[in-house]
């Protein structure tokens, strides 16, 4: 008889709610009632409310899930299983049924989480079997320029935040001269509070990651990658290095990269808990050794990035989605979204939400469905107040504004941004003036310290604050706050001083009364 | 004061440039090099800047720039146990400031400082990517999420405090 396949996940998020002690009273259980059963840890489903998500398979194939899991759980389910029961019929408390019918996981388009909680995430055999490697088999027929040629065709825009096609970055270093050393970079420095996309993906699927800088590689004649990790994130560089490994070992990775005669090699790189590092040039710094200083540019890094080498550098999910784009072809990818914002985008439901998680879904879909129909409304029951949508450096959008479509310029319109596609979900209980003052804050820390406007006005801006909320001169020193906001959004040289007025003034603008101004009426809230 | 033991090897030059010479063959290698210096002893000595600097051929300001502009390059060894608490935005609007400030009253220090017995650093950190499972901590390299004020007793119970 073959063993039955359980799945927890490796999934920092899973592990941080118990999943490793799950794990052990499985075993002992199996050990005990001399069941048959092989655990696998896969990554995360993204139905984050569930985890740790325990996932029974049945001779079929078909996997039933009960979470959230603890270790008590175990026992009944083994014992279940050790007795011959399908998985199906296993009555209990946490039971959820089939996990790919729950309408959170079902109303996804997932093209760049297609694998993600299904696999094993460090098994190549496993990967290749769920069409893993398909984009670089057919990247290597291609010539390099005809690789960029698809990727530009699909539309898509960097995932990290700007937006910026990606086609067009790869085109711009693909044209510097070939024989000279280029890079590909892979920004996984997500900092961003509400977002953990980039980790899902990399601990969950981290071949899809190594696959698409493989072909970034194939495509500019880049012969060498860094992936530029963040330090809180231990899990996803025990997963990615696993990967490699075992890509390097089958010869995806190397000096002859799938029978390509061509090269390339991947190592990853830990960061210092910098959030400033995230910023592209900052980053660039940081790998060479030095202070993560932002540059001013020109020169782009496509142009002169690492080691002044031409360097394609791109977000974790901007790369991810790449396999898919060359495995289904441009089209495929581009019938998804709306207006410029093509394909899909892996959106980050967080916060005060009662089922946050990881929703994949073509661009298009309003900032109310996500909250409300799709994250089940606040967690603690109370309305929702404010949702921060990008970030620390995304601004707050109040009730009145749901009908935002999820779009690259539609958030433009309304003074946001989409970021990294992190959503953050207040109740009624969030002080705007403080998240105001938090925002200064953050900003004040985290400065590189390199331009004025961020490294002296995030901390005027604190102190402004603090004066407005003690009742000081308010409407004065809310006309220096603007003014010091409008310095900054201007004169940064980055986002992070140059964004930092936008949770402020999103704060201000739709929340007057919590900076001691009268509230604002319902009806010019809307506009 | 008497400081817990310590889990850091003691400092010395010979080890660190070891460690130097482990990664000098890397390109850029001066953060992994920090990293595994911060690493073994628990921080980077300021002993350790002109070892690093002396072999990497870089001046002793350059290396003390790139220690003190990164949080995780520590200057002073930490106390017996490291608990971070998350005090993002995601980790807010779940009301982590009452856990951060029942940790400071449990341990008699603001945020960012060690315990007077030398057991616990309590620092804050600005996301672990646990923001769906918000409030979120970490001792000691140990995850935690769904974090509750029972929880946090327990952590802090677990590190002795």
């Amino acid at each position: 008889m073959t063993a039955i396949r359980v799945f927890v996940p490796r999934d920092a998020a899973a592990i941080a709610c118990g999943a490793d002690e799950v794990v052990a009273s499985l075993t002992a259980a199996a050990k005990k009632h001399k069941a048959s059963i092989t655990i696998v840890r896969n990554g995360s489903r993204g139905m984050l409310w569930l985890e740790p998500l325990v996932e029974i398979e049945d001779a079929n194939g078909a996997r039933y899930g009960f979470g959230p899991a603890e270790p008590e759980d175990a026992e009944a389910l083994v014992k279940a299983l050790a007795g011959k029961t399908a998985p199906k019929d296993i009555k209990h408390g946490k039971a959820v049924g089939l996990v790919e019918e729950i309408p959170f996981f079902k109303k996804q388009t997932r093209l760049t989480f297609a694998r993600c909680g299904i696999t094993d995430p460090v098994s190549l055999a496993d990967y290749k079997a769920h069409d893993g490697y398909k984009g670089l088999e057919n990247a290597v027929k291609l010539k390099p320029i005809e690789i960029v040629d698809v990727v530009q065709k699909s539309g898509l825009r960097g995932r990290g935040g700007a937006g910026f096609p990606t086609g067009i970055k790869w085109r711009t270093v693909h044209d510097t001269p070939m024989g000279q050393q280029k890079y590909i970079v892979c920004n996984a420095d997500e900092g961003d509070s509400g977002t953990f996309a980039d980790r899902m993906i990399m601990e969950g699927d981290p071949f899809v990651l190594i696959e698409g800088m493989t072909i970034a590689g194939l495509a500019v004649g880049a012969t060498k990658g860094y992936i530029y990790l963040r330090s809180e994130y231990p899990h996803a560089e025990i997963a990615l290095n696993e990967a490699i490994a075992a890509a390097k070992a089958a010869g995806y990775l190397g000096a002859n990269v799938a029978g390509s005669k061509r090269a390339f090699d991947l190592e990853v790189r830990m960061g210092a808990g910098a959030y400033v590092c995230g910023e592209e040039t900052s980053l660039l710094e940081s790998l060479e050794g030095k202070r993560g200083l932002v540059r001013a540019k020109p020169p782009l890094p496509a142009h002169k990035g690492l080691f002044d080498q031409p360097t394609i550098i791109n977000n974790v999910l901007s790369l991810a989605a790449v396999p898919y784009i060359l495995t289904e072809g441009s089209e495929a990818y581009a019938n998804y979204g709306m207006g410029r914002s093509r394909g899909t985008m892996p959106i980050q439901l967080a916060g005060n939400l009662k089922h946050g998680g990881l929703f994949e879904v073509a661009f298009g879909i309003t900032l109310g469905e996500l909250v409300d129909a799709i994250g089940g409304g606040t967690l603690s029951g109370r309305p929702v107040k404010a949702v921060q949508v990008g970030g620390p450096l995304g601004a707050y959008f109040p009730r009145q504004l749901f009908d935002t479509p999820f779009d690259y310029e539609a958030f433009a319109a309304r003074d946001g941004l989409i970021g990294h596609g992190g959503v953050v979900v207040f109740d009624e209980t969030a002080e705007m003036g403080k998240m105001a003052r938090f925002a200064f804050d953050f900003c004040a820390i985290e400065s590189c310290g390199k331009c004025t406007p961020c490294r002296i006005g995030a901390v005027r801006g604190r102190e402004t604050v603090d004066k407005i909320l003690n009742g000081q001169n308010v409407e004065a020193n809310i006309a220096i706050m603007e003014d010091l906001c409008n310095t900054m959004k201007f004169g940064s040289l980055c986002a992070l001083g140059g964004f930092t007025p936008y949770p402020v003034m999103s704060a201000l603008k739709h929340f007057p009364q919590d900076f001691g101004r009268p509230a604002k009426k319902f009806a010019d809230a809307a506009e | 004061m008497s400081l817990a033991e310590s889990r850091f090897e003691p400092w010395s030059a010979e080890r660190t440039r070891a460690i130097v010479a482990e990664h000098q063959s890397l390109e850029g290698p001066l953060m992994p090099i920090l990293h595994a210096v911060n690493h073994a002893f628990g921080h980077v000595p300021e002993a350790a800047v002109p070892v690093i600097a002396h072999a990497l051929n870089l001046s002793r300001a350059e290396v003390h720039g790139v220690v003190t502009f990164y949080h995780d390059f520590r200057r002073q060894v930490p106390g017996k146990h490291v608990l971070k608490l998350c005090r993002a935005e995601a980790c807010q609007s779940m009301g982590c400031e009452s856990l951060v400030k029942h940790a400071e009253d449990r341990l008699g220090v603001e945020c960012g400082n060690t315990s007077a017995d030398g057991r616990v650093t309590l620092e804050p950190i600005y996301c672990l990517g646990l923001c769906a499972t918000a409030p979120s901590a970490m001792l000691d390299g140990k995850l935690v999420g769904r974090l509750t004020q029972k929880k946090l007793d327990a952590l802090l119970k677990e590190a002795g405090a």
